[in-house]
């Protein structure tokens, strides 16, 4: 008798089981049929809303975990800067926008100075945050003023920060162009102790030969060396490949320019490779093919190192 | 001081029975599932924001159980009526109290070292299977053994709490215990800005209550070193012996005053 009862006992909680998974699985179908009628839909309104704007608010509601809270804004800056970089880079048509106020990226400072508030040393947030916001449009939200902003904050919080001085001296020698102030940044990063000692020449070679192609080349190499992260560590190998690019274009523009008749334009490398002044057709060091168009050699817009960089003006004497 | 013990065991035995340590599963999933998720969504972060969310839920599911089970000690059994079974006895109306209390600790204690052990667990992992730069890029090693100072802590903070629990499960209905509780903990967080108000108010009068109810209030702000050790930060031995000194204080006026008010109180 008892054995029935529990046999009866189990196969109930069996049967039990199947319709909760019955009605679990019709109401995953009907969810599905109302979204195939109904798709769902996300406006930039939906993703791009920040309600709550104030750091120091948000670090008393969060009651004693602002750390974790820190952990999910910076989730969400991350989230919201890939997500921007993508939806900007897909549109490639997109042109730069007239005012900062109407940049796409108009909520990546807010989020990361909250971040930065909620919890003051988070190291990650102030050194990758100067570079998202640092980038020019479309790859970042160009605001190298935003970058150095959320960088001195740093530097208040951890006046010792060496990292944060090379990276303001980075922004202003890359994106602002401005070698006095760049070196004088790499130089006060250099007299703090612990810092690396070629951070010295490195303020001594932006100030004397800012702007020029070798002064970057040293800068990436010193940065790709010093990285303590793999994402910097490939960045910098991506502008190190750039700037080989570059030499590359300017060889190989000499090359077909001293090839070309006067007042033609060649298109195609079959000239070059014909004359043996090329052995084939020239690679980048990502291993796509360069382009020859009426004369002019450009990088293709296939190659993951499209865009290159604005060179910027140079100072000092030529290298 | 043996009825104390038993007392304490039975709490213990009693909260192992209504599944309190089943928080103990969720915790762990919680780490694991989040270890995996937190990989795919950061930028080499992994180990400091594990370490933030192992603390910080550390301390949540902590504060749930010392408040929820701490609001019941006493109450529970003034509804169950078993409070005459166990006043019938000859024990001392003040170490059911004390008892009731070391109970709930206990319960504490051994939920915290589980959930410490799985954290430690789950960075060790993710130690192993990170490579040297991400680990580089860490301010402090995975298995830094100074978390442990954050997780003591984090324990006499539990303490406090439970015994603000007892304390109002001795005179009032669950509900308002809870809520009491919860309300005192919050203003023990704040409770530094208290210190600052004579700054904000003219009021010479509510200057001097501000800043006598900080000093009244359990100061709770001082317990919080997550954030010192996640971020390598040194928590001086003095500092922690100070702390700890001043929540063993105010735990011993809230167990006193709450025998004080359990012994007085008539249950007829």
């Amino acid at each position: 008798m008892r054995e029935v009862l529990l046999a009866k006992g189990t196969g109930g909680t069996v049967g039990t089981c199947a319709l909760i998974a019955l009605l679990f699985a019709a109401a995953v179908g009907l969810l599905k049929l109302r979204e195939q009628r109904y798709p769902l839909s996300r406006t930039d309104a939906d993703e791009e809303a920040m309600y709550l704007t104030s750091g120091p608010a948000l670090r008393r509601l969060s009651v004693g975990y602002s750390s974790l809270a820190a952990d999910l804004y910076w989730i969400r800056a991350i989230q919201y800067f890939g997500a921007t970089r993508l939806r900007l880079t897909k549109d490639s048509s997109r042109q730069a926008p007239a005012s900062p106020r109407e940049s796409a990226y108009r909520l990546l400072y807010p989020i990361l100075d909250v971040t930065t508030t909620l919890d003051p040393r988070f190291n990650i947030a102030y050194r990758f945050g100067s570079i998202f916001l640092a980038e020019p449009f479309p790859g970042g939200a160009g605001r190298p003023d935003l970058a150095i902003a959320l960088l001195e904050k740093g530097l208040r919080e951890q006046p010792d920060k060496w990292e944060y001085m090379e990276d303001i001296g980075f922004v202003h020698y890359w994106w602002r162009h401005d070698y006095r102030a760049a070196a004088d940044w790499f130089d006060r990063a250099s007299r703090v102790p612990g810092a690396p000692w070629w951070l010295q020449s490195v303020a001594a070679v932006t100030l004397a030969e800012g702007g020029d192609r070798r002064s970057s080349r040293i800068m990436w190499e010193a940065i790709r060396e010093s990285a303590d992260l793999d994402w910097l560590r490939h960045e910098a190998e991506r502008r190190l490949a750039q700037i080989q690019a570059l030499d590359d274009i300017d060889v190989l523009q000499q090359k077909s320019d001293s090839l070309a008749a006067p007042g033609t334009a060649s298109t195609g490398w079959d000239a070059l490779i014909g004359a043996k002044v090329l052995r084939g057709v020239p690679l980048d060091p990502s291993g796509t093919p360069y382009e020859l168009e009426t004369g002019r050699v450009r990088l293709s817009r296939r190659s993951p190192l499209f865009p290159l960089p604005n060179e910027p003006k140079r100072v000092g004497p030529p290298s | 001081m043996k009825a104390v013990g038993w007392i304490a065991l039975n709490v213990f035995r009693e909260s192992v029975r209504d599944k309190v340590l089943y928080n103990l599963v969720f915790f762990a999933i919680l780490l694991i599932g989040a270890s995996y998720l937190i990989g795919q969504l950061t930028a080499g972060q992994d180990v400091k924001m594990i370490k933030d969310l192992g603390l910080a839920a550390t301390s949540v599911f902590g504060l749930f159980i010392a408040v929820f089970i701490g609001i019941g000690l006493v109450s529970k059994e003034v509804e169950r009526r078993s409070i005459y079974s166990l006043l019938a006895k000859p024990i001392d109306r003040r170490h059911i109290v004390l008892g009731k209390y070391a109970g709930l600790v206990l319960t504490l204690a051994v939920n915290l070292s589980v959930m410490t052990v799985a954290l430690y667990a789950v960075l060790a992992y993710m130690a192993w299977m990170q490579g040297p730069l991400a680990a580089r890029a860490s301010e402090t090693a995975a298995l830094d053994p100074a978390m442990l100072k954050a997780v003591a802590l984090i324990f006499i903070e539990l303490a406090i709490v439970t015994a603000i629990a007892l304390f109002f499960s001795t005179f009032s209905t669950p509900m308002l215990s809870a809520a009491l509780t919860f309300g005192l903990f919050v203003a023990g967080r704040f409770s530094a800005d208290l210190r600052n108000f004579k700054d904000v108010v003219d009021s010479p009068a509510a200057a001097t209550l501000a800043n006598a109810m900080y000093w009244v209030l359990p100061n709770l702000s001082g317990f919080d070193v997550r954030s010192q050790v996640v971020h390598g930060q040194w928590v001086p031995a003095d500092y922690l012996v100070l702390t700890t000194a001043y929540g063993c204080l105010y735990i011993s006026i809230l167990v006193i005053a709450a025998s004080l008010i359990f012994s007085r109180r008539d249950f007829k």
